[in-house]
């Protein structure tokens, strides 16, 4: 095995996460934070659990331990409030599917765009990374 | 004795399966995404591999939120298609290799690597989804696989130089396999894309070329790239090319590039391939 320099510092590493713009780096705070939420969602792979979150979404919401305002979120389908609160978009998912909803357009609903306009980013080649990478360093 | 006689980098992207099991993979949409998998479609079926080593990250199907392994070997003789949410794909089932795979495990946590050993495990589209790509839509799937899955959701991820270092113990566990096995290896995910918040759609045509050229390269300098690297340039989700240097670490120091391609989009993410050799 080579490693040539030293491991970087966990604080100095888990600072750097937090410095990407419109991001949310699934850590262990957030995989912390969100586990409810997260196994709440997993539920829904299955149809019979489908079936009864789709008849009453907050009788189904009452049977977990998870807050209030994620609960809100849930019901508004707002994902971006979600990832805040220790969401994972591959749990989040199951919502997607759940609701019918094509992952790509779910996706666009946590960008200032409409789903044809963030198509169209796509098709026209995606987002560019430029004034993209960093919150501090502005680039 | 057993041999990895070549690896692959490939996206795995759902809607790559979808358009496969619906018959739209020669629309205008997808049609250059496929016709660059056409050349190794063809290299494949000729090249005949017994067994598949395929590395992959399962997307919250066989693994919940509660047990989060960092390498995971699939031991098992058979997995089924996992539903993710729109039913199981209506692909064959996948057949396992438990006597290699179980020699891999055995032989990698005596060089060091703790891995989690899983017998029973359905596989989701990180996995089905290449296994379409290379070998279209046969009865039976035309080789055994070794199901090898990465958490590259919960961080921290393994790094890009643990990955690489894994690859090379994988290749020292199957050159000391007695039976005589043609082992291909295959690293799957990526390549640039991001599935969360604002940033969502984010995607690097120039850095993921400068991947592909790395993995070229007669050296190991891409081992070294830190994840925030990955993060910034390639979207959330593109830190799933870490698993393309298990793939790249277990065929040696020098490769020969048989084939590469690269398109964008499929849907949020940009596709891209490589096929590899390792250089006598």
């Amino acid at each position: 095995m080579s490693d040539p320099a030293p491991r970087q510092p966990i604080h100095d590493y888990l600072a750097e996460l937090e410095d990407i713009p419109g991001t949310r780096i699934f850590t262990a705070a957030r995989a912390r934070k969100g586990y409810w939420i997260n196994q709440f969602a997993m539920s829904l792979m299955k149809a019979d659990n489908r079936a009864r979150f789709k008849a009453d979404e907050r009788a189904y919401l009452d049977e977990w331990t998870i807050s209030e305002p994620a609960k809100q979120a849930v019901l508004a389908r707002d994902y971006n409030a979600l990832l805040d609160l220790g969401g994972n978009v591959y749990f989040l998912s199951k919502l997607f599917s759940t609701d019918g909803l094509p992952f790509a357009e779910a996706v666009s609903t946590m960008t200032d765009m409409s789903w044809p306009e963030y198509r169209q980013m796509m098709l026209d080649g995606g987002r560019s990374p430029q004034g993209n990478r960093s919150i501090k360093g502005g680039y | 004795m057993a041999r990895i006689t070549a690896g692959i980098g490939s996206s795995h992207v759902p809607l790559l399966g979808v358009a496969v099991d619906q018959g739209k993979s020669r629309d205008d949409y997808f049609g250059p995404i496929f016709a660059g998998y056409d050349w190794t479609k063809q290299w494949v079926a000729e090249a005949k591999p017994d067994v598949v080593i395929l590395v992959y990250n399962d997307h919250a199907s066989a693994f919940d939120a509660n047990i989060i392994p960092t390498f995971a070997i699939g031991c098992g003789e058979r997995y089924k298609p996992a539903d993710e949410g729109w039913g199981p794909r209506k692909v064959p089932d996948v057949e396992g290799h438990a006597d290699l795979a179980w020699h891999i495990a055995q032989s990698l946590i005596l060089d060091d690597f703790d891995m989690t050993i899983i017998n029973e495990m359905d596989v989701d589209h990180g996995l089905t989804v290449p296994l379409s790509m290379m070998f279209g839509q046969p009865v039976a799937w035309p080789c055994k696989v070794v199901p090898l899955a990465v958490n590259v959701v919960t961080y921290p991820v393994p790094s890009g130089n643990r990955c690489w270092a894994l690859g090379e113990a994988i290749a020292r566990a199957v050159a000391s396999f007695p039976e005589d096995l043609n082992v291909q290896i295959w690293g799957t995910g990526g390549m640039s894309h991001q599935l969360q918040g604002p940033r969502a759609g984010l995607l690097n045509r120039e850095w993921d070329n400068r991947f592909l050229d790395l993995l070229e390269a007669d050296d190991d300098a891409v081992r070294h790239i830190p994840h925030i690297e990955y993060l910034r340039e390639t979207g959330s989700e593109g830190i799933e090319m870490v698993m393309w240097l298990i793939m790249r670490g277990a065929l040696g120091k020098a490769v020969k590039r048989l084939h590469r391609h690269y398109h964008i989009p499929c849907s949020n993410t940009a596709i891209g391939h490589i096929v590899l050799e390792p250089a006598p």
